[in-house]
Order: structure tokens, then C-alpha cells, then sequence
């Protein structure tokens, strides 16, 4: 039996004997008929429409519900094959700044066959509301119920989004496990960055998309569209079992995750021969041409920014970041195609401010020429450009300059950590003095506030790394009150660091409770007085992410009781319950200290390990062993360490010769 | 040169805040590549100056909004720029060119015009607002505060059992809002749409 189905059977099973049991038995049966027939009758859309005109004048920011934004699309129902809902399962202000969703949405909507509509997870007063007037979760552009779309496709961008996940599941009158759908229930699909390790997940979504979803999602619905029409339609495991033939598609119904009596991850195994093992991320060979057309928010967002995407993947191997290692290889856009793309953002949206995407601009090869074009042609148009992740050189504060962004927001650097020992365990090399000249550069041009991130409780950190960040920024301040006086100020952001799957830190255990709020007491003590801002988080909240992103199977289950008993927004501090959790853990019988303060053997098999970055698990020991001898490994635009991503990706790469990719040639 | 335009507020954009408003139309005139004057300082605005706030959830079939541009662009150019790229629910009605020096609009608003339309008919809506206007004077309390709804109601009618037309003051501390008069009538606002038809203006 799947996990997923012994999941289903648990939660009604109840230990009971004889004659009591067929009264029971019977009334179950009847309870579930009723679940089945009874199930809130389908509101209309229209239905939909006339209780929101009541009840949105009745909640906060009605705007968030409304729909009917520029730029939305808003096809024919009746007459269009496929129907397909982008779901972003936390609010809208924060859902209409991912970008995965709305290119998705972009080229779904350009087909004809196929329209894409939007939801959100309503806050909660609007949910009160919901719950109350039986409103299910509904689409913003033609207000249908969720059920009624053929296929759901959420944004897992983090872990701390899942229990809101399975709460839009539920206020769509969707079954939350994937065992328990049937025929007339939409197909449930997820990506995102979190789906690299989706398997806390794995019960409630029928296929993630691992990696990039822009070809992979084309493919889904064409797949979709032939099961439909061919012969022996309705039968969802064949669709299921149709899908996981797609590069990048991962069925986890069509596996089985077995473990050692301690508790480790033994194996995963096919539950079909044909299921593919491992299941390879899915990449864009050359990134698709940006989306420009975004929809253009009536009420305050986020960010309040197109955001348009200059390069894909990152060769720094900073040890730590997740991202870096999952994006691989780096590609490019040239400088026309971006320049063209904020040329069409502006005509099609008026936004103030364009953002310049990347994880590191630096290293962009064009970024001087870029900024320069940009500079020559929108010199006039008062248009706020910014160009975020910037490397710690003075060439990033001509870069700057040159934008002639607000100052308001100050400038940000981030060394991550504040000793050289500690940043070559990390691989961030950055010499000190480079950065206090940097910071010199940044004061005497205009702007008064230095942001400086760092991370603590990095591998083998002690309390002398982390009174050096105190340091730092002290010296940092001081550098600026040479060149600006009083007025200068840095703000010190300080994460702590979660130790993600697929990265060479993988291995490591992450700081207790206690070590942490020692670190921090030690940096609120000493990062008072004037000019200095302290921004932390709570050490709780991040243990929810570090349990859940090296979680495997079992915690699905921890997801769910959570999710019961009342979690969701956890990424919001005011609505994050430690104790929810901690609860769910022990309901569950698992130890989530198993998770978060083990250090794993070297030999221990992951729990992830079928999801296939394609940077292989040998790159990744060799460069935490690196990291433990304080080996730097430079970046691998100078000298390619045959990651994996070449052997794995070669066709490709012959394909697609030339400077687009930073890899080097084939062959 | 200053620009007063008018406009409807409806559809989807009658919960747009005012500032949100605000922001929704430095992005039309972004789009619509006009030559925007802007403020001065390190992070400059666009000049443009919205009349009235309207209440969230009301729409408008008469807001007023100013526009300053860099240079003196034709009308006809101004409209045929600014219709293609106008968002859902919002609407230009007319475009006039007004004296750069004029007092804002904000101190030349007089009176609103306002249409309640109920969503469920009252059959004694006729005698309700006789009642109301019977009355010499109609103390109510908004935040705290007592004041007379009454002098602010210029004029109400009711046109069957379903609609509603007042026409309510706007002057500086002496402005009558229109959910108030539903209350004043036994009416939950909620259970109304409520449009605004026009700002009455004193140069007008
Ligand atoms: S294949 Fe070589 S150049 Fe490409 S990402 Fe891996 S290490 Fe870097």
C-alpha cells in the first residue's frame, strides 16, 4: 500500500468490535456516500460572483479578490480544450511578484487550446468569510471553483508554504491526498524551488515538475489532452504513469521509500518497471524569450516591479545556497533581448521600477554594457532600475551609479559570513579590506545605509565567527562616519542558515535552539547604539524549514496533523505555531531532531537523491571535504569541475553551442 | 501644462485605495508615454493630483484627476494616447487643459452627487426619505464624533424602491458621505452599491 493510502485508511480507522462495528461500519459508509453526493454543490460562477458582492466590501484589501487586472487574459470556458488554474497557495500581494507563475501563466494563456486563470490563498478574515457563506476557492479571472478546472498548478517556491497548500486544497473541495482523487477531480501538479526535495509533499500532488517548467508544462498539457480523447480515458493512474514519461515530471505514486529499522532512508523503489529512476531536472536549453506582459496589480504589492530574468544559474559555489547548485548551468540573455524586454514591460505595464534578475548581476558578462544601454536610453524616463545580488567590488557601485536608482533603500552587500576562515568554509571569498573599501565607495557616492547579510550557524561556526560579524559591521559604520559623519547607518540583517538538500552541506547538522539564540543574544548586545539595526529571525521558524527540506515520505504525514490542527501561513511569524508542530511530530511518532541536528555519514543515502540536479553526489563530498579543509573552489567559469551537469546535458550542450551557456563546449 | 481630466472608477478598480489609485494612474500615463512632469529631489514623482478619495467598495462615474505634463501636448493626442492603455474600470470622460496657476482642486470641490442603488427593493422607501428630509436636523456620531448630517444633504430622492439620488455637500469639514445617509434611512451600505455621479466644482 502507498504511504499516501495508508494515510487514508488511518484517518478512519477506528479500533472497534462486533455488533458495534457494522453500526459504525454502516454509518461511515453513509458518511462517506455523503461526503461523495453531497459535497457543496458546485456554485456557478455567477453564484460565486453575487456572495462576493456582499462579503468583499466586508474584508481587508477587497482588491485582492476581485481579479479583472490589466493585462489579465479571460477566455471562453465553454469552448477552450484545456483549463488550467496557477495557484500561489499564500496571499496575493505576495503571489503577484513570482515569476514562475506568471511566465507560466504567459505561455499557457498564448496557447488557443488552453486557458490559465489565477487563485490565491484568501487571508484569513476573507477565509472566515468563505468558510462561512460556503464560497469555495474560486479563479480571479472568471471566479470558477478550483474543481472545476481540469488541471491545478501550484508554486512551492518554500517549505513554510505546504500547509497553506493543503488549506487552498481544502477550500476548493479538493481531496488533499492524491490516493483519495478520482475521475472528476482535477489533476494536482506542483514546482518550485522546494520541489527538489519534494517528498513531504509527496502524498497530496499526483506529479511535480522538477527544475524548469516552461517546456515541461507544454508537455503536461499536451499528454493531458491526448489521454482525455484517447481511448480508456478516466483512468487516472494510466494519466499519472503518462505523465512521469516527461523529462522533469516526477510521479511519487509510482515509487515506494523504504527505511532502515533506525530510521534512515533505505531506497526508493519502482512501483512500475517503466517508471524513470532517477528522475532528471528539467532545464530550457536557451532561456524563452522574458515575459513583458505581467498583470499589473490594482493594490499595493510586494514588490511593485516587473521583474525581468538576465541569466539563469550561478558558477560562484557558494556551499551553502540551494539555488546556485540546482540552477545549473548558467545561461544568459543578450543585452538586445533585455533591453527589448524592458522596452515592451513599460509599454505594457507603466511599472516604475524593473528588476534586473539574476543570482548574482556581477557576473553577468554583459553587465557594464547593459547597465550602460539602459542608462543612454531611459536617462529620461525616470524609471527605477535595479540590479540586485551584486558582488562585493567597486565595479558593483559604479553599476549602481550608473542606474541612478533611489538611495532611499540603501545599498546591500552580502558577505554571509564575517571571518576569512569561516568564508572559505562557505566558499564566499571576500577579503575584509575589500569590503571596507567598498563600503568607502558606497558612503562617499550618495547613499547614507549600508545593508550588510550575513548568515549564522554555518558549519563548525564558534561564537568568535559570529562576535566578528558584530565587528564588521561596526567597522563598516565607522568607515562610513569617516566619509559621511552621523548620517551614516548599516543595517545588519542576520539569517540563520538551513542546510538544504543537493548542496555540499547536505551533510551537516544544523545549530540547536540554544546555540542560536546565544548567537543572537551575543549580536543584540553588541549591535546597539546609533547607526545600527539588527534584523534577525526567529529561531523556531527556521527549524520548520530546516525539518522540512531535508524531510523524506514520513513527514507528509507531520505536514498533514499540522495542517489539522490548524497551521497555515507558517512563513508569516504572527501565524507560525511551534508547538502545532511539535505536536504533529509526536502524533506522528517521528523525532524531528532526526531531521535538523543529525550530522549524516558520508554514505548515508538521501531521501532526495532519485531527484536528480544532475550535479552528482560525488562533486558535492568532494567539495564538503573541501570545505573542511577550508579549500576554496573558484568559479567555474575559469575551470570547469565536471559538476555532472556536462555528461548529463552534453546533447544538449552540442546543440547549443556558443556563449549563451557558461559551461564549456562539448566534446 | 495642466491637464484635468475626468473619469469613471468601476468594475473591479471600486476597491482600489486611494493610493492605490494613485499608483494605478502614474502607470497609465507611464504607458501611455505622455511627458510627464515630475517633482524634484532623489526620488521624484510624477506630478499629478487625484480630487476626492471615494470610499472603498464605491464607484464613480465623476472622478477628477490633474496631470502635469513637461510640454504642451494637443488634446486630441493626449486622449488618443491615453484610451488604448486605460486598465479595466477606468474610463476618461473628458480632457481639459486648465490654467497652470489655478487653485488646486481639492479647495474648489462644493458637492457630490451620489446614486445608491439597493440590492433588495424597500417598499417604503419612498416614505422613508420624506421622513429624512422632514427632519430639521439628524445628529449622528462618526468616530467619536457628534455631528448634523442634516444642513449636508443639498438633496435626496428615491426613484422606486431600489434607487437613490442625493446630492450631499463637500466642503472643508462640512462633507456628508452617502453610506451615512443610508444608515440615517434604516439602510445597511452594505446591501447597496453606491456610485458616485459627480464632483460639483466652484469654477464650474
Ligand atoms: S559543468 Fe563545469 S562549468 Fe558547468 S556548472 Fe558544472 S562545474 Fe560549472
Amino acid at each position: 500500500m502507498t504511504p499516501a493510502g495508508r494515510y487514508a485508511k488511518a484517518r478512519f480507522l477506528i479500533p472497534v468490535s462486533g455488533l458495534l462495528a457494522f453500526f459504525i461500519a454502516t454509518e461511515m459508509l453513509q458518511f462517506i456516500v455523503q461526503i461523495w453526493y453531497n459535497r457543496p454543490a458546485m456554485l456557478t460562477p455567477q453564484q460565486i460572483q453575487a456572495k462576493l458582492e456582499r462579503v468583499l466590501p466586508t474584508v481587508q484589501k477587497p482588491g485582492r479578490y476581485t481579479g479583472g487586472e490589466l493585462n489579465q487574459v479571460v477566455k471562453d470556458w465553454d469552448t477552450v480544450k484545456t483549463r488550467i488554474a496557477l495557484v500561489f497557495p499564500d496571499i496575493y500581494d505576495l503571489g503577484m511578484s513570482n515569476l514562475g507563475l506568471a511566465i507560466l501563466y504567459d505561455l499557457l494563456n498564448q496557447r488557443d487550446d488552453v486557458l490559465a486563470e489565477r487563485a490565491y490563498a484568501p487571508w484569513t478574515d476573507m477565509e472566515a468569510v468563505m468558510r462561512r457563506d460556503d464560497i469555495p476557492l474560486y479563479s480571479l479571472e472568471t471566479k470558477h471553483p478550483l474543481a472545476d478546472f481540469d488541471v491545478i498548478g501550484i508554486s512551492l517556491p518554500y517549505e513554510t508554504i505546504y500547509t497553506s497548500t493543503l488549506n487552498v486544497l481544502d477550500l476548493s473541495g479538493i481531496p488533499l491526498f492524491s490516493a483519495e482523487r478520482g475521475p472528476g477531480h482535477p489533476l494536482v501538479i506542483a514546482g518550485g524551488h522546494s520541489t527538489f526535495n519534494p517528498e513531504p509533499m509527496h502524498a497530496f500532488i499526483d506529479a511535480f515538475v522538477i527544475g524548469e517548467g516552461e517546456g515541461a508544462i507544454q508537455e503536461i498539457v499536451d499528454t493531458f489532452q491526448t489521454f482525455k480523447r484517447g481511448a480508456g480515458s478516466g483512468e487516472r493512474g494510466a494519466l499519472l504513469r503518462e505523465l512521469s514519461m516527461i523529462w522533469g515530471v516526477y510521479v511519487p505514486s509510482l515509487y515506494e521509500a523504504k527505511y532502515h529499522e533506525d530510521g534512515t532512508f533505505a531506497s526508493i523503489e519502482k512501483l512500475v518497471d517503466d517508471a524513470p529512476l532517477p528522475i532528471d531536472k528539467r532545464i530550457e536549453p536557451k532561456l524563452p524569450p522574458p515575459t513583458t506582459r505581467f498583470i499589473v496589480p490594482y493594490v499595493d504589492t510586494v514588490h511593485n516591479r516587473a521583474p525581468i530574468e538576465i541569466m539563469r544559474g550561478c558558477t560562484r559555489g557558494c556551499r551553502f545556497c540551494h539555488a546556485g547548485m540546482v540552477t545549473r548551468p548558467v545561461r544568459e540573455r543578450s543585452v538586445d533581448e533585455v533591453i527589448q524586454a524592458i522596452e515592451e514591460t513599460i509599454r505594457h505595464t507603466g511599472f516604475e521600477e524593473i528588476g534586473l534578475l539574476s543570482l548574482s548581476s556581477s557576473d553577468y558578462t554583459h553587465a557594464v554594457e547593459l547597465v550602460e544601454a539602459v542608462q543612454e536610453k531611459y536617462r529620461d524616463e525616470h524609471l527605477s532600475i535595479s540590479l540586485p545580488s551584486l558582488r562585493i567590488e567597486s565595479v558593483s557601485v559604479d553599476l549602481m551609479d550608473a542606474l541612478k536608482g533611489g538611495r532611499k533603500g540603501g545599498f546591500t552587500l552580502a558577505p554571509e559570513a564575517a571571518t576569512e576562515r569561516m568564508r572559505q568554509i562557505i566558499n564566499k571569498p571576500v577579503s575584509t579590506e575589500l569590503l571596507l573599501e567598498t563600503a568607502r565607495e558606497i558612503y562617499s557616492r550618495g547613499w547614507t545605509t549600508i545593508k550588510l547579510y550575513f548568515m549564522i550557524g554555518h558549519p563548525s561556526e564558534t561564537i568568535e565567527d559570529v562576535q566578528a560579524i558584530a565587528d564588521l559591521c561596526k567597522a563598516v559604520l565607522k568607515e562610513g562616519r569617516k566619509v559621511i559623519g552621523g548620517r551614516a547607518k548599516v543595517n545588519a540583517g542576520v539569517s540563520t542558515f538551513v542546510p538544504k538538500p543537493h548542496t555540499p552541506f547536505q551533510w551537516v547538522a544544523c545549530d540547536s535552539i540554544e546555540q542560536i539564540k546565544a548567537k543572537q543574544a551575543l549580536l543584540k548586545e553588541a549591535l546597539r547604539g546609533r547607526g545600527l539595526k539588527l534584523n534577525w529571525n526567529d529561531p523556531r521558524e527556521t527549524q520548520l524549514e530546516a525539518w522540512l527540506s531535508r524531510g523524506d515520505r514520513r513527514l507528509a504525514e507531520v505536514v498533514y496533523q499540522a495542517w489539522r490542527n490548524g497551521a497555515k501561513f507558517d512563513a508569516w511569524g504572527e501565524h507560525f505555531n511551534y508547538k502545532t508542530w511539535l505536536e504533529a511530530f509526536e502524533v506522528v511518532g517521528l523525532d524531528p531532531e532526526f531531521y535538523t541536528h543529525r550530522q549524516r555519514p558520508l554514505d548515508e543515502i538521501f531521501p532526495w537523491e532519485h531527484l536528480s540536479t544532475t550535479v552528482r553526489k560525488k562533486f558535492l563530498t568532494q567539495d564538503y571535504l573541501w570545505s573542511l579543509e577550508g579549500r576554496i573552489r573558484i568559479d567555474c567559469r575559469e575551470q570547469c569541475f565536471a559538476c555532472g551537469i556536462l555528461p548529463t546535458f552534453a546533447d544538449i550542450r552540442s546543440e547549443h553551442p556558443g556563449e549563451g551557456w557558461k559551461c564549456p563546449e562539448a566534446g | 501644462m495642466r491637464l484635468r481630466i475626468i473619469f469613471s472608477k468601476t468594475d473591479a478598480m471600486r476597491y482600489t485605495s486611494h493610493l492605490d489609485l494613485q499608483r494605478t494612474w502614474e502607470r497609465t500615463l507611464r504607458r501611455a508615454r505622455l511627458p510627464l512632469a515630475y517633482s524634484q529631489g532623489f526620488n521624484p514623482h510624477p506630478k499629478i493630483n487625484l480630487g476626492a478619495a471615494l470610499p472603498l467598495g464605491f464607484t464613480s462615474q465623476g472622478e477628477i484627476i490633474e496631470v502635469w505634463l513637461e510640454e504642451q501636448v494637443p488634446l486630441g493626442e493626449i486622449e488618443a494616447s491615453l484610451t488604448p492603455v486605460l486598465p479595466p474600470g477606468l474610463n476618461v470622460h473628458d480632457i481639459r487643459e486648465s490654467e497652470i496657476r489655478s487653485p488646486k482642486i481639492q479647495t474648489l470641490i462644493q458637492s457630490t452627487q451620489y446614486s445608491a442603488k439597493l440590492l433588495e427593493p424597500i417598499p417604503d422607501l419612498e416614505a422613508r426619505v420624506g421622513d429624512l428630509l422632514s427632519q430639521s436636523s439628524l445628529v449622528r456620531e462618526r468616530r467619536g464624533k457628534e455631528y448634523d448630517l442634516r444642513p449636508l444633504i443639498l438633496a435626496l430622492s428615491n426613484e422606486g424602491e431600489r434607487h437613490l439620488h442625493m446630492h450631499l455637500s463637500a466642503l472643508p469639514g462640512a462633507t456628508g458621505r452617502p453610506d451615512e445617509v443610508l444608515l440615517a434611512l434604516g439602510i445597511d451600505p452594505h446591501d447597496a452599491h453606491i456610485q458616485r455621479s459627480k464632483i460639483i466644482l466652484k469654477d464650474e
